[in-house]
């Protein structure tokens, strides 16, 4: 299984979790996994099958827009981590 | 010894020009060198410096910042102490919208060069400053915002002076890291060194935010107007353990005393280092380690430390 990361502003889509298991050989197919579950964050998170551009989505640490995009691989060991865009770091 | 420089007529001349060096010890392996620009060296202590004076230059230049009048910014610290020094330099009060909960150096060091701070919650996060920021600026007209976030003389000062810096002292740069925050640096300098040396990587390092992200709807989230992510490569999250080992391992190593983000910073430059047959890498380091002194990132324990970190806004 891979393990998911929800962020705060999202989780009153799943119920208050923080974590969501899902199966999926991509990305996108963990995704699909993932808003079977919690079928309300499909329009938070993408728009018209892209990814919205509020969202960023890791595979560990590694942004997937600079990869494969949705179809990035990923394996049972990994972790996929949605964040919201926000200004970071010290300004 | 480095080479001496002409005097510079007023401590505002005096920013930029600072210093790279080669991290001999950090280096993953012997195909791979890798460097650090020293932006701490900067006046205040930080990169700053540079956005501050551009902003403030060009808004003198095109007349939208007049003898006298005051400045207002959201800053969680580095723009915000840059702002005040130069503010005070030039005759125009200071206002700095900060969250509540950063260190107490950046309230000493606002104070002693006369800037007035206003607070925002510190559950809201950077964020929270921007609103607050642009409310008050709304609701009072007389006042000038430079907005990092938006202005483009932030990436351009990158363009034109870090950028062209970081090529003379390492022309066969192959991949350049900086943190990303407003994204003026690695838009600047990576449109620069695109420009000059195709096929030069960007990478950025993005701090992983904790628990209080200070978002009241995914709408509210905030891509910085002056970011270009066109010109990123890669990017990576960094954790506040993975920063904190990078920053002890800066002093370790190499006696460098950076901030937090240069923890982080140097985590991704030596990931990106390793993953590398040959080639040269250059960091970008933002500021010195003087603000993050109470917050003792150096000694404490890491399980202690990370706990405290996530509900604070030390980055």
């Amino acid at each position: 299984m891979t393990t998911i990361r929800i962020p705060p502003v999202l989780r009153e889509n799943t119920g208050g979790s923080r974590t969501v298991e899902v199966t999926g050989s991509t990305v996108s197919k963990a995704l699909d996994d993932l808003f079977g579950k919690h079928p309300a964050l499909r329009d938070r998170v993408t728009e018209d099958g892209e990814l919205s551009r509020f969202i960023n989505v890791y595979v560990n640490d590694r942004d997937v827009r600079y990869r494969d995009g949705l179809e990035t691989a990923v394996g049972a060991d990994d972790t996929i981590i949605l964040l919201p865009a926000m200004a970071g770091g010290s300004r | 010894m480095r080479t001496a420089v002409a005097p510079a007529s007023d401590l505002i001349a005096a920013i930029g020009n600072t210093p790279m060096v080669e991290l001999r010890r950090l280096a993953p392996h012997d195909g791979v060198r890798l460097y650090a620009k020293l932006e701490g060296n900067n006046p205040t202590g930080s990169v700053k410096d540079r956005v501050a004076r551009a902003m403030i230059e060009s808004a003198i230049t095109d007349g939208s910042l007049v003898p006298g009048q005051t400045i207002l910014e959201p800053s969680s610290g580095n723009t915000g102490i840059s702002l005040a020094m130069i503010g005070s330099r030039l005759g125009h009060p200071v206002r700095i919208v900060m969250p509540d909960n950063t260190t107490p150096e950046r309230e000493q060091i606002l104070r002693l060069f006369g800037a007035e701070i206003v607070f925002s919650p510190g559950a809201e996060g950077s964020n929270g400053a921007i609103r607050l920021a642009q409310g008050l600026a709304d609701a009072d007209p007389s006042v000038f915002m430079p907005y990092q976030y938006g202005n483009q003389a932030n990436p351009r000062v990158h363009f034109e002076t870090t950028g062209p810096e970081i090529l003379a002292q390492v022309p066969d740069v192959d991949v350049f890291v900086a943190g990303l925050g407003t994204g003026g640096t690695l838009t600047g300098v990576g449109q620069y060194l695109k420009c000059e040396r195709p096929g030069v990587r960007i990478v950025a390092a993005e701090p992983l935010p904790g628990e209080v992200q200070g978002l009241r709807s995914l709408e509210d989230g905030f891509i910085p107007p002056v970011l270009d992510e066109s010109v990123l490569d890669d990017k990576f999250l960094v954790n506040n353990r993975d920063a904190v080992i990078g920053l002890r391992r800066l002093l370790r190593d190499e006696g460098i005393f950076a901030g937090l983000s240069c923890g982080a910073a140097i985590a991704v430059a030596v990931r990106v280092a390793r993953e590398m047959e040959t080639g040269s890498v250059v960091v970008l380091l933002a500021d010195g380690g003087w603000k993050y002194l109470s917050a003792d990132l150096w000694s404490r324990d890491l399980d202690e430390l990370e706990d405290e970190l996530e509900g604070s806004l030390v980055w």
